[in-house]
C-alpha cells in the first residue's frame, strides 16, 4: 500500500464521565480510499468522526488533514478545507425546501456570504449547482419538497447530497444508510460507487454487505479504540473480529 | 398578483399612509401621534425580529439599543441647548440639534455598543444568552440611572426636538410621515436582508446552526453582524421615541421594555417582516384601551399572549396570511 495518508490520527483520547469513547486512538486514511470504521453499538465512531469533524474537543491526542495539523481548527475552517461530514441523525434545514438545503451547501463554498442585496434563491450560480447535485442523487424531482415533505430514505439522500455539494476532498459519512430499506441502501450504493478513487471517504457503516462491496480498508473499532485494521478479506478472516463484533458462529 | 398575503400588506401599507387624514377627518387628530407612537414601536420590534425571528437569538436586552439611540438625541440636544462642550468627546462640540447628524448618530453608537455586547453574548446560547443579553441591557440602565449630568433617574427633558431641512419636527402629520417613512424603509431593507445570502445564513443558523458551520459557515460573525443591524434598527427607533415623548430615560433601557418589544415580535409574528408591526399596534393599542379600565391591564395581556401562541405559528401575521406567511422569500 503506497502510504500517502491525507488523514492521520494519533493517540486521540475522549472521555464522557467513565465512558471512554476515544482511547487511544489511532489510524490514518490513504488518499483516494473508502475506509470503512466498524464496530459495536457504542464503540465509539461517531465520536470518532465529531472529533475529526471538530465538533467534539477531543481531551488528547492529535489530528492532522493533508499534512496540517487541524486538532483545535474550528469546524467550519476544516469544512473550507474540504473535509465533510454527515450525520448518523438527519440533520438538515427543516423549513427549508431539498434545494434550499443543497444551495446553502453550495454558498458555503462560494466565499463570504456577507452579501445583502441580491436575492439568493433566485441566484443561478447557487441554483444551478444545487439542483446538478440533486440529479446526481436521484432526487431532482423533489427540488421544491420541503424536508418535512421528504420520506426518511429522501432526506438520508439529501443529507448526503449536501456534503457532496461542497466538492469536499474527504467525507466523514455516518452511517449514511442508517434506517434504510434493501433498495434504498442499493441507490445509496449507487451514489457511493462513483467516489471511489475520486475522494477519500470515512465510511461508518452497520451494512456488513454495504461495507464489504466499497471499502478498500476497513477498521474496526471496540471500546473507543482500533481492533484491527486490515482488507476487507482479512477483517473478514480474522477470528477476533469476529468474536469481538461480527458475532459469527 | 393579488394573493391573500398581498391583500393583507397593501390593506396594511394603506391603513400607514391614510391614517393621519382619516384621522383628521373624524375629528381625532390626536391619534395621529399615537399612530406615531405605535410606528416607533413597530420598528424597534421588525429590527428584533431580525435576529429574534430569522436567526433565533433570542435577546432579552433589546431595549438598551433603543435606549442609546434615544440617548445619543437627548445628550446631543441637551448640550447644543445648554451650548456646553460634551466633555467625554474630544474637542468642544456642543451638540447640534441635527437630524441628518443625530439619527445616524444614534444608529451609528447603538450598532457600537450592540458590536461589544454582541462579541460577548454570542459566545453563549440558549438561556445563557438570553440572561446575559438582559445583564448587560440592565447595567447599562442602572450605568444611566447614576449617571447625574444626564439626569440621571430622572431622565433629560429634550428642550427641542431634532430638526430635518424643510420640514417641522413639531407638526403631528409631518412627524408621522416621517417615522412612517423610516419604518417603510427599514422593512424594504430587512426585506432584502433576509432573502439576500447573508440572510439565507441567518436563517439556516436559526434551524441548524451545527450544520452550518459543518457546511463552512463561521457563524458567529453571521450571527454578531445581524445583532449589530438589529440594533443600529433599534437606535433609530429610539431617536424617533426621543423626539415623540421629547423626553429620554433610563425606563427605555429597562428590561420590562426589552420584554414589551418581545411580545411585540411574538405576538405580531416571529420571522416575519409586517408581524412586528401588527404585534406593535395590538399590543400599543391593547394598553391605550384596557389601561383606561385597570392597571392591572398585563393580566389581559397573558392569556392572550398564550392563545396567539398557541393557536397561530405566526402570530397575527400567520392568522391574516395563512400559510404563505411561513416563508421569507
Ligand atoms: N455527548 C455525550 N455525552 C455522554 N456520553 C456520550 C456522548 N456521546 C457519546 N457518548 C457515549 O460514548 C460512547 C460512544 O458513543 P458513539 O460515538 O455515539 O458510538 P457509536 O457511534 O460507535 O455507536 C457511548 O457509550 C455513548 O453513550
Ligand atoms: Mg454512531
Amino acid at each position: 500500500m503506497a502510504a500517502d495518508p491525507i488523514l492521520e490520527i494519533s493517540g486521540l483520547t475522549k472521555h464522557f464521565g467513565a465512558v471512554r469513547a476515544a482511547d487511544d486512538l489511532t489510524f490514518s486514511v490513504e488518499r483516494g480510499q473508502i475506509h470503512a470504521l466498524i464496530g459495536p453499538n457504542g464503540a465509539g465512531k461517531s465520536t470518532a468522526i465529531g472529533q475529526l469533524s471538530g465538533e467534539i474537543r477531543p481531551d488528547g491526542g492529535r489530528i492532522s488533514f493533508d499534512g496540517r495539523d487541524i486538532t483545535h481548527m474550528p469546524t467550519y475552517r476544516r469544512a473550507r478545507k474540504g473535509l465533510q461530514r454527515s450525520y448518523q441523525i438527519t440533520s438538515l434545514f427543516p423549513d427549508f425546501t431539498a434545494e434550499d438545503n443543497v444551495a446553502m451547501a453550495i454558498q458555503a463554498q462560494q466565499g463570504h456570504s456577507f452579501r445583502f442585496w441580491t436575492r439568493a434563491r433566485t441566484d443561478e450560480t447557487l441554483r444551478e449547482p444545487a439542483r446538478a447535485v440533486l440529479k446526481r442523487v436521484g432526487m431532482e424531482d423533489k427540488a421544491d419538497l420541503k424536508v418535512t415533505e421528504l420520506a426518511h430514505g429522501e432526506q438520508r439522500q439529501l443529507e448526503l447530497a449536501m456534503t457532496l455539494a461542497n466538492a469536499p476532498s474527504m467525507l466523514l459519512l455516518d452511517e449514511p444508510m442508517a434506517g434504510m430499506g434493501r433498495r434504498e441502501t442499493q441507490g445509496m450504493m449507487e451514489i457511493l460507487r462513483p467516489l471511489k478513487g475520486e475522494v477519500t471517504v470515512l465510511l461508518v457503516e452497520h451494512d456488513m454487505d454495504v461495507v464489504f462491496a466499497l471499502a478498500d480498508v476497513i477498521s474496526v473499532l471496540v471500546k473507543g479504540s482500533v481492533l484491527m485494521t486490515g482488507t476487507p478479506d482479512a477483517v473478514r478472516d480474522d477470528a477476533e473480529v469476529r468474536r469481538a463484533y461480527l458475532g459469527d458462529d | 398578483m393579488i394573493t391573500r398575503k398581498n391583500l393583507v400588506h397593501g390593506i396594511g401599507l394603506l391603513i400607514m399612509a391614510v391614517l393621519p387624514l382619516a384621522a383628521e377627518a373624524a375629528g381625532e387628530p390626536f391619534l395621529t401621534t399615537v399612530a406615531s407612537r405605535v410606528l416607533i414601536y413597530a420598528l424597534v420590534a421588525v429590527s428584533l425580529d431580525l435576529i429574534l425571528g430569522f436567526g433565533a437569538m433570542v435577546s432579552f436586552g433589546h431595549g438598551a439599543f433603543f435606549g442609546i439611540g434615544a440617548y445619543v438625541v437627548g445628550i446631543l440636544t441637551h448640550h447644543s441647548y445648554e451650548a456646553t462642550a460634551i466633555a467625554f468627546l474630544p474637542g468642544d462640540w456642543t451638540g447640534t440639534t441635527a437630524a441628518l447628524i443625530q439619527w445616524p448618530m444614534a444608529m451609528l453608537v447603538a450598532g457600537v455598543f450592540a458590536l461589544i455586547i454582541g462579541a460577548m453574548c454570542l459566545r453563549t446560547t440558549g438561556v445563557y444568552f438570553i440572561m446575559i443579553t438582559l445583564a448587560f441591557a440592565q447595567m447599562l440602565y442602572f450605568f444611566m440611572t447614576s449617571l447625574p449630568t444626564y439626569g440621571g433617574q430622572d431622565g433629560l427633558n429634550l428642550w427641542e426636538r431634532s430638526t430635518l431641512p424643510f420640514l417641522d419636527m413639531y407638526d403631528d402629520t409631518q412627524f408621522y410621515y416621517v417615522t412612517c417613512a423610516l419604518l417603510v424603509a427599514f422593512m424594504a431593507f430587512a426585506r432584502r436582508l433576509v432573502r439576500s445570502r447573508f440572510g439565507m445564513v441567518l436563517r439556516g443558523c436559526k434551524q441548524n446552526e451545527t450544520r452550518m458551520a459543518a457546511l463552512g459557515f463561521p457563524v458567529y460573525r453571521y450571527k454578531l453582524a445581524a445583532f449589530v443591524i438589529a440594533g443600529m434598527g433599534a437606535g433609530l427607533a429610539g431617536a424617533l421615541a426621543a423626539n415623540h415623548t421629547e423626553f429620554v430615560g433610563p425606563g427605555l433601557m429597562h428590561w420590562t421594555r426589552s420584554g414589551e418589544i418581545m411580545i411585540m415580535v411574538i405576538l405580531g409574528g416571529m420571522g416575519t417582516i409586517f408581524g412586528p408591526v401588527l404585534g406593535a399596534a395590538t399590543l400599543l393599542m391593547m394598553e391605550e384601551t384596557l389601561s383606561g379600565f385597570t392597571e392591572h391591564w398585563m393580566v389581559f395581556l397573558g392569556p392572550f399572549l398564550v392563545f396567539v401562541v398557541l393557536f397561530a405559528r405566526r402570530g397575527l401575521y400567520g392568522w391574516l396570511v395563512g400559510t404563505e406567511a411561513d416563508d421569507g422569500g
